[in-house]
């Protein structure tokens, strides 16, 4: 099936800024989903708000665009009801952990198979540029104009800490190596998490003096390293990307059904 | 001195002069500006204040409940789902008796997304225990913005001061803004009646048990009952320094009117000017602005439009199964008194959609021409073709 095939037309032009991120991560998503060679009715796409949930109407799977932050909490309803579907959840930084933090972690915690992209582009985009809890500490944003004096969270360890079988990172300058992790992603039997650095110019780049969308993914290119590079090791700042966790971990669905054969002595 | 400023703002610029002392709140369109502005004042240091951009409106509220609970002015504002996220807490704030403003940009509910104007996320907020004021313009929404913190410091209760999605929210109008030595005049330093003490530390919201449950419920509604009195002693006293007053509700060409169109909002401003031009036709109709929800003035309104022949009202909102909300709540507080005009249920704008003169005239010339109302609310402007994969006939 053609990349084009997976998109549905009648939703475009998409509503984001030019230069943003969130395409690239589209783009990158689709390209994996067709070298899956994945049917689209056997996706279940199912977003919260945000510039990032907006990802959700522009594929033609199933989608389902639901409430700020709650992404996560109706995607176990459809995996638990369907468990044979691929759910996968696109969610911003604010939604994935402000608002629906909470469900974030449990999600993690119960290992549930999904796969939950955030799109970290460290800003509320939708709303007018208000800090998030991944904008971190000393950054400006429209509600921190004398800087921001949060901290921000790490994905990548609150995933792993909370229990998460599958935790990768990425950015929108390595679109290949997006594509890569989400197929691994995708396919991994579990709740799976990727975190994904994507570039808001039009708030964070410009609040930041940050310049414009190619400038903020060259700070990709200059500021990541691949996991373990000697490069990291010269220098501590540089944040990492690849496959941090990618383990065999009873998956929750799974594991139901194992409780509801135990309990019917298996007459169900 | 008077500024043009945007509906949003007159809120910020209220809560500014109103020396609040913590606000929490999480952005949601169409509120956001109101709170943007705020933060900005705290962080340049036009207000000694401090602004927490929480996790969720949950947390917000939850945190001026915090706030005011340790004797601190306090604010936020939401709208549409936010303010559903809140419910829970709303409950909380006006059983823990604290005097919380709230400024609440009536917008709609999904799904289907809708960031437009919508009355029914502040109207289904109606058993929660918060006062409920609905303004029409940006002078409004300042001025009412201030009345609020004494309101709701007179009374131990926290008030809602409502403005539509956009439509006030987003337009910009002179608004006369006060200098800071006339608000202080009106507004003195926030007294609190409860207030955490580390001198003397007292349990706050512990277990209610049967026996005295009941009595705290009465309590609260005693002092719902002694709103209009509060209400009427803060605006003559901010009449005394501004020189302006709204009422809890207000009649516009009402005295010998057979008709009376009733709403809340910015539909008021164009029903006034609908009113004029049929009055001009020589047509008796006048126009009841809803202000106050709750308490409701049913006394009040009684008084104003009871010798009307027939209410018509336009509600920007709906209750599933039942209809208009301001329709049933109007029907309700007149059937207890000896005039009851029959009460006729429009339903109009939702969503966003516009409510032009055209609009409230075909409301008053169907009001006109039926003899009884419809059992149900009576859906304007419907377009079939709108939705033609929820059309049910």
């Amino acid at each position: 099936m053609a990349v084009k095939d997976y998109i549905r037309e009648r939703f475009f032009p998409h509503m984001w800024c030019p230069g943003c991120g969130h395409g690239i991560v589209l783009n990158s998503l689709l390209r994996g989903v067709e070298q899956l060679g994945m049917s689209k009715n056997e996706i279940v796409m199912v977003s919260g708000i945000g510039c990032s949930s907006r990802i959700s109407g522009y594929v033609d799977f199933h989608s389902l665009h639901t409430l700020h932050g709650r992404a996560l909490a109706f995607a176990t309803g459809v995996k638990m009801s369907k468990p044979e579907l691929n759910v996968i959840v696109p969610m911003g930084d604010g939604d994935a952990l402000a608002i629906g933090g909470n469900h974030f972690i449990h999600a993690a915690r119960r290992n549930i198979a999904m796969t939950a992209i955030v799109m970290n582009n460290r800003i509320y985009g939708m709303t007018g540029g208000q800090y998030s809890p991944l904008s971190g500490y000393g950054t400006a944003a429209t509600t921190a104009p004398y800087a921001n004096i949060d901290h921000d969270f790490d994905v990548v360890q609150l995933a792993k800490a909370a229990g998460a079988s599958f935790v990768a990172r990425t950015t929108t300058f390595h679109a290949r190596q997006m594509t890569d992790i989400l197929k691994s992603a995708i396919v991994h039997d579990g709740f799976s998490v990727v975190e994904i650095l994507t570039q808001c110019p039009t708030y964070f780049g410009r609040k930041n003096k940050m310049g414009g969308a190619a400038e903020m993914m060259e700070w990709f290119r200059d500021n990541t390293t691949p996991i373990g590079s000697k490069a990291k090791q010269e220098n501590p700042d540089l944040i990492e990307r690849g496959i941090f966790v990618q383990e065999e971990k009873q998956e929750y669905c799974a594991e139901y059904e194992n409780v509801i054969k135990r309990a019917t002595g298996g007459r169900s | 001195m008077k500024e043009v400023v945007e509906g949003s703002h007159a809120v910020s610029e209220a809560v500014r002069l109103a020396r609040v002392q913590v606000m929490s709140a999480y952005p949601i369109t169409p509120q956001t500006h109101i709170v943007e502005a705020l933060s900005e004042y705290c962080a340049d240091g036009r207000m000694a204040a401090r602004f927490i951009c929480v996790e969720s409106e949950h947390s917000a509220m939850a945190a001026v409940i915090g706030a005011a609970s340790g004797g601190v002015r306090t604010f936020t504002a939401t709208s549409s789902h936010g303010l559903a996220l809140m419910h829970e807490l709303l409950h909380w704030a006006s059983a823990a008796r604290l005097p919380i403003v709230m400024a609440e940009v009536n917008r709609a509910l999904g799904p289907g997304w809708n960031i437009w104007m919508d009355q029914t996320d502040s109207l289904a907020q109606r058993d929660t225990g918060w006062i409920q004021l609905y303004c029409e313009d940006g002078q409004e929404v300042l001025d009412t913005t201030l009345l609020a913190f004494r309101l709701a410091e007179s009374a131990s209760l926290p008030v809602m001061v409502v403005l539509d999605a956009f439509f006030l929210s987003h337009t910009y109008e002179p608004v006369d803004i006060p200098d800071q030595a006339s608000v202080d005049r009106f507004l003195p330093a926030f007294q609190p009646r409860i207030q955490l003490d580390t001198q003397d530390p007292f349990a706050l919201s512990q277990m209610a048990p049967p026996g005295c449950y009941m009595e705290m419920r009465h309590d609260i509604e005693a002092g719902m009952r002694r709103i209009p009195e509060h209400y009427t002693a803060a605006e003559e006293a901010f009449a005394s320094v501004f020189g302006r007053r709204y009422g809890m509700l207000e009649a516009y060409r009402c005295e010998d009117a057979d008709i009376i169109l009733a709403m809340a909002g910015t539909a008021v401003s164009t029903s006034r000017q609908v009113v004029d031009d049929l009055r001009e036709r020589g047509e008796k109709v006048g126009v009841l602005k809803l202000r106050m929800f709750r308490p409701f003035p049913a006394a009040l309104l009684a008084s104003l439009a009871g010798d009307a022949r027939k209410i018509a009202v336009l509600d920007r909102n709906f209750c599933f199964g039942v209809g208009g909300i301001f329709a049933q709540e109007i029907r309700a507080a007149l059937y207890l008194m000896d005039s009851r005009p029959p009460v006729y249920s429009y339903i109009a704008g939702l969503g966003g959609r516009d409510v032009t003169p055209e609009t409230i005239e075909e409301i008053y010339v169907r009001t006109k021409q039926s003899e009884r109302p419809a059992p149900e609310s009576v859906w304007i402007g419907l377009d079939p073709a709108a939705c033609p994969v929820c059309r049910t006939d």
